[in-house]
């Protein structure tokens, strides 16, 4: 037992220091590298949506335990639906005008816009789809994923006018997605998934990992929660596309293939699922990695697999297995240690 | 649409249906037996398809030599992930060997594009020529095709109901502990059914090399996902329900491009997935298994 008890309202003003110090040492890394800034800057913009990506994923994959395969389908529909909103406003002419602050209502309008749609995305494939389990639920959610997709490619044709551009893509989209809004969404959103996974809902979401059948006996609504985590996931994912339309400025249906799900998913596997930080860790690591050895990108999809294959060999809880990180606990335990000196824990507690 | 042309259309369908049963059969016996959904299993007749464009273009082996090649590659392959990747993971949670499987296709679809070029290798047709029956034209390949999947078929059948290890498969599938109370050798007899399955992977991958004569490295993710389809609608686990699945999964596609919607056929498809698992998970030919507390 920890003997050091930090008050909560201190524990989250720590946090807040240490995210606003984060921001302060990200933001001089890129203002200080001059030129190669602006591609560090972009870098760091894909970690942030990946880092959500797999966050979102690692609530169905990790704390529900279920296999969803379709999860580049709710980022395709928030993308879309984003961005379709986002080329509607005057956001465009604004952010050529140098006024971002000026965007900043409507991107807010845009991102609750993504959310909304893939949730209702998600309450529409989870309702099916999380009746069944495993291999099945996988291979609906493949199919519902590449519904989307084929839907995405060929609706401007069965509508009669162009409001997805087909297979030659989504262009002109407000680049509304800088470094700080990457930055604030994604604590945000980090924020969000720790609050719903402390809370009781997020506790019933683990019990039925746990098991299912247990935690409906002792009068967990499973259907309820289980829906509840996939559309949370979704709407998040949705989140995640809109902000890569608002960073990218073009969208095509063929980004979001299955390959893309596969993708996000490793990060969640490598990370280990059921941890938070080792999602946020893989997405980093399997981001940046690529990007600091250019000559090493053809061979990125068979490391990725193999190192998938490897670590359900010889690690299959992942690299952090179901651990997560609290800065909290960890000064606890740090104050502990300097106040207790090198006494193992059970001399303090007797 | 004119009948002849529709009769034309069914033929078509019939064609690529038979390449789906036979891959779906892979798929059923798999899952019949050790539960796992084997994403691999697409991938494994790209390999073959591969084997068969080498041994042809590349090599100009007569016919025969580049079918067992394929059948011979794609059998080893087959065997060889089964050992490699799903055999130390027999007690493992269903969700962990569904993730190898997956992480075994992307490396082999990966691992293709590395060594063969990412690029589509196209062939000349291995069976051309057709023949007019009544005013339709019915290609060589197409009948090659649905004669060889259909004797296939047979075969398959006969092995596992009448042979020794098709006994033993059927009891494996049915309780794994039991079997092996009896005396049955489990590693043996799931290596069998990946081999067979594998083989009939390989025999598929040179009839889908009938019908489009190309190679590329993903081409076996979407004709594995399709064939998986096909297990799923006849109930998986179920050897006739593989054959019927493929063959309305076929006839399905070829219908929806015959109705002028070829760019729909992919999402008709899973369509269909989705309405079969949730008003009849178990398939059209599938056991309802109740689980137990």
């Amino acid at each position: 037992m920890r003997k050091t008890r930090i008050s909560t309202p201190i524990r989250y003003l720590i946090n807040t220091a240490l995210i606003v110090v984060l921001w302060v040492l990200l933001t001089v890394v890129i203002s200080a590298s001059g030129l190669k800034g602006e591609y560090y800057r972009g870098i760091m913009i894909t970690i942030g949506i990946n880092i959500i990506l797999a966050t979102s994923l690692n609530i169905v994959c990790g704390y529900l335990g279920q296999l969803p395969l379709g999860h580049a389908g709710f980022m395709a529909v928030g993308a879309y639906s984003g961005a379709i909103f986002m080329k509607s406003t005057p956001a465009a002419a604004l952010l050529r005008a140098g006024n971002s602050a000026a965007v900043i209502p409507y991107l807010i309008i845009a991102v609750v816009i993504a959310a909304v749609v893939a949730g209702l995305f998600g309450l529409l494939i989870g309702i099916p789809a999380l009746r069944l389990k495993g291999d099945y639920l996988a291979i609906i959610t493949l199919g519902f994923g590449e519904i989307i997709r084929v839907v995405l490619t060929n609706i401007d044709s069965v509508l009669g006018f162009k409001v997805t551009y087909g297979a030659s893509g989504l262009a002109r989209i407000p680049k509304f997605t800088n470094f700080n809004v990457m930055y604030v969404f994604t604590v945000l959103i980090l924020f969000l998934i720790h609050v719903f996974m402390k809370s009781r809902h997020g506790r019933a979401v683990l019990s039925i990992r746990d098991n299912e059948i247990a935690s409906e006996s002792v009068g967990i609504n499973t259907t309820f929660y289980k829906t509840l985590a996939f559309v949370f996931s979704a709407m998040l994912a949705g989140v995640a596309g809109c902000l890569y339309a608002g960073y990218l400025g073009s969208l095509y249906p063929s980004t979001f293939k299955f390959m893309k799900s596969i993708e996000i998913l490793v990060m969640v596997v490598l990370g280990g699922m059921g941890s938070m930080l080792g999602s946020i860790i893989s997405a980093v690591v399997l981001t940046a990695l690529p990007e600091l050895l250019r000559s090493f990108s053809d061979y990125r999809m068979v490391v990725y697999s193999l190192a998938l294959v490897l670590m359900m060999l010889f690690r299959p809880k992942g690299l952090m297995g179901t651990y997560d990180f609290s800065m909290g606990d960890t000064l606890e335990r740090i104050i502990d240690r300097i106040r207790f000196g090198g006494k193992s824990r059970k001399e303090v507690q007797g | 649409m004119t009948f002849s042309l529709l009769i034309a259309q069914l033929i078509n369908g019939l064609q690529t249906g038979s390449v789906y049963a036979l891959v779906a059969l892979g798929y059923s016996m798999v899952y019949g037996i050790i539960k796992l959904l084997n994403f691999a299993h697409g991938d494994i007749i790209m390999v073959g398809a591969y084997m068969v464009y080498y041994a042809i273009a590349s090599f100009a082996l007569p016919p025969i030599v580049a079918v067992i090649l394929a059948v011979g590659v794609s059998t080893l392959l087959g065997v060889t992930v089964e050992k490699v990747a799903y055999t130390p993971l027999r007690s493992a949670p269903r969700l962990s060997l569904l993730i190898t499987a997956i992480g075994v296709s992307f490396l082999l679809e990966n691992g293709a594009q590395l060594v063969f070029g990412a690029d589509q290798k196209s062939m000349d047709p291995m069976v051309t020529g057709s023949i007019s029956m009544g005013g339709i034209s019915v290609s060589y390949a197409a009948i090659v095709t649905i004669v060889v999947s259909v004797i296939a078929m047979v075969v398959l059948t006969i092995v596992v109901n009448r042979t020794k290890i098709g006994k033993a498969m059927r009891a494996v599938s049915e309780d794994m502990g039991a079997a092996q109370l009896m005396g049955i050798s489990l590693n043996r007899t799931i290596s069998m059914t990946f081999a067979i399955g594998s083989a009939l992977a390989g025999i598929g991958s040179v009839l889908y090399l009938c019908a489009y004569p190309q190679a590329s490295p993903t081409m076996g993710s979407m004709l594995g996902i399709k064939a998986f389809v096909a297990a799923v609608l006849g109930g998986i686990g179920s050897i006739p329900g593989a054959m019927i699945g493929g063959f309305v999964i076929g006839v399905l596609e070829a219908l929806v491009a015959a109705a002028g919607f070829s760019m729909w056929k992919d999402a008709a498809v899973f369509l269909i997935l989705i309405i079969v698992l949730v008003f009849k998970p178990t398939g059209i030919l599938g056991k309802k298994i109740q689980e137990k507390v």
